[in-house]
């Protein structure tokens, strides 16, 4: 076996060059639709991934890249696909950096052992699995990111969703928005129930405005959590129900009544200030123009 | 305190310190003709459905002997324990903490006093 694994090695020590030259521009014929710069820098990578290889390879053993010499290929592979994952390219663009190595590899090995046919197949199926493993390797890293992004967006999205916002002394609200299932209606209770907690609030306003869609279930999921927050001591109101969902929610028999609900969110606003022992009244400078306009309409007529 | 008793939950509640703090309360009711019951549960971290039931079994009772009961620091995990235990403890009243409990009992017993003036008027 150290036969043809030393060729390749010896092959690659001395037409890196020449590799390198045949790679790039297969490279360039796979990847028409980038621009001037993303070619530069994927030539840059390729000469570093060249580098990295040719160094790896004179070291030791072909067939087991996961040993500790191949350290730097294989970061150099990772954070390139890592890049590729989060730049937008396809799975097929990120797999074509490693894999037209192999077209240029094949030409060279060619040229060089054109004389022995038995040497030839050893190093091209050396070559072929050596490339193969690369590759996975990349589609590893590039699926792995890939996951990652999922995953910190997941977990964006649930922390977006579930402000609750405090709008008056004692009384907050908790604009809802997109689907209510089990998990988040879970968060969205913890988060109301803390926040009670944390501003000593009576009054907690849930507004159903950006739900786009109340069944049976998400009808559930509000009166449970309406009845966690009344546990708390709480008084708890759902606004924002429209037309639509008013329709919904009878024609599905659910039983709303016990919980306080308005059209809109000022609706249940000014309910919870007037309970609260507060009155909205229209005061300063824009209401002594208003009635100084009228008395100078009324001295007019 | 006031013709109020106030229960503070300090332990874990077990069954059968449930059942006794039941028997308590109630003839400390009678006994110092209370007019209401807070029951402090802000040290209880766990509930199950006994427990729930027996809060509420508790609440009905001093009803019956004219006193009015707020639960009162219930921690949200345990609020969120209870609905889904299906026991949202219709006909509790609750409060935040033993402060704004008090100012419910004094509120409701005003308002109490008030309706049976107006039905003695009348």
């Amino acid at each position: 076996m150290s036969g043809p694994k030393s060729k390749l090695a010896e092959i690659l020590a001395k037409r890196e060059g020449d590799i390198t030259s045949a790679w790039l521009e297969l490279q360039a014929k796979d990847l028409k639709a980038l621009s001037a710069s993303e070619q530069m820098d994927t030539a840059r990578k390729s000469r570093q991934f060249m580098d990295a290889l040719k160094s790896a390879s004179r070291e030791g053993n072909l067939e087991d890249i996961a040993a500790v010499h191949w350290n730097p290929v294989r970061e150099l592979l990772s954070d390139l696909s890592a890049g590729r994952a989060k730049a937008g390219y396809s799975p097929v663009e990120t797999a074509s950096f490693v894999f037209s190595l192999k077209q240029a590899l094949f030409n060279i090995l060619r040229e060089e052992i054109a004389n022995d046919p038995a040497a030839l197949a050893d190093a091209v199926w050396q070559t072929t699995l050596f490339i193969d493993k690369l590759g996975l390797f990349t589609m590893e890293a590039f699926q792995k990111t890939r996951e990652d992004v999922i995953s910190r967006q997941q977990q964006e999205l649930l922390e977006l969703s579930t402000p609750v916002v405090r709008l008056w002394e004692n009384v907050l609200a908790l604009p809802l928005i997109g689907t209510l299932d089990s998990s988040r209606t879970q968060i969205v209770m913890q988060n109301l129930l803390d926040a009670i907690v944390a501003t000593r609030s009576d009054y907690a306003i849930i507004d159903i405005t950006g739900v786009p869609v109340v069944d049976t279930l998400v009808a559930q999921h509000l009166l449970k959590t309406v009845a966690a927050a009344r546990l708390m001591g709480a008084d708890c109101m759902i606004s924002g129900i429209r037309p639509q969902i008013a329709q919904t929610i009878i024609h599905l028999g659910v039983d709303l009544t016990g919980v306080i609900t308005k059209a809109t969110l000022a609706d249940a606003f000014a309910l919870a200030i007037r309970r609260s022992g507060f009155a909205v009244t229209k005061g300063g400078k824009e209401a002594k123009e208003t009635n100084e306009e009228k008395r100078s309409a009324a001295g007019a007529i | 305190m006031g013709g109020f008793l106030l229960v503070t939950i300090q332990v874990d509640m077990h069954d059968r310190l449930a059942l006794t703090l039941q028997d308590d309360l109630t003839s400390m009711v009678v006994r110092h003709r209370a007019r209401g019951v807070l029951i402090d549960i802000s040290a209880l971290e766990m509930v199950d459905s006994f427990i729930g039931r027996m809060l509420g079994t508790i609440a009905s009772m001093a009803t019956l002997l004219d006193a009015i009961t707020v639960v009162v620091g219930m921690q949200p995990s345990v609020a969120i324990t209870l609905v889904e235990l299906g026991l949202p403890l219709k006909g509790i009243r609750t409060a935040l903490d033993v402060e704004k409990g008090m100012a419910a009992l004094q509120t409701a017993l005003a308002e109490n006093e008030d309706g049976g003036d107006e039905a003695h008027q009348q």
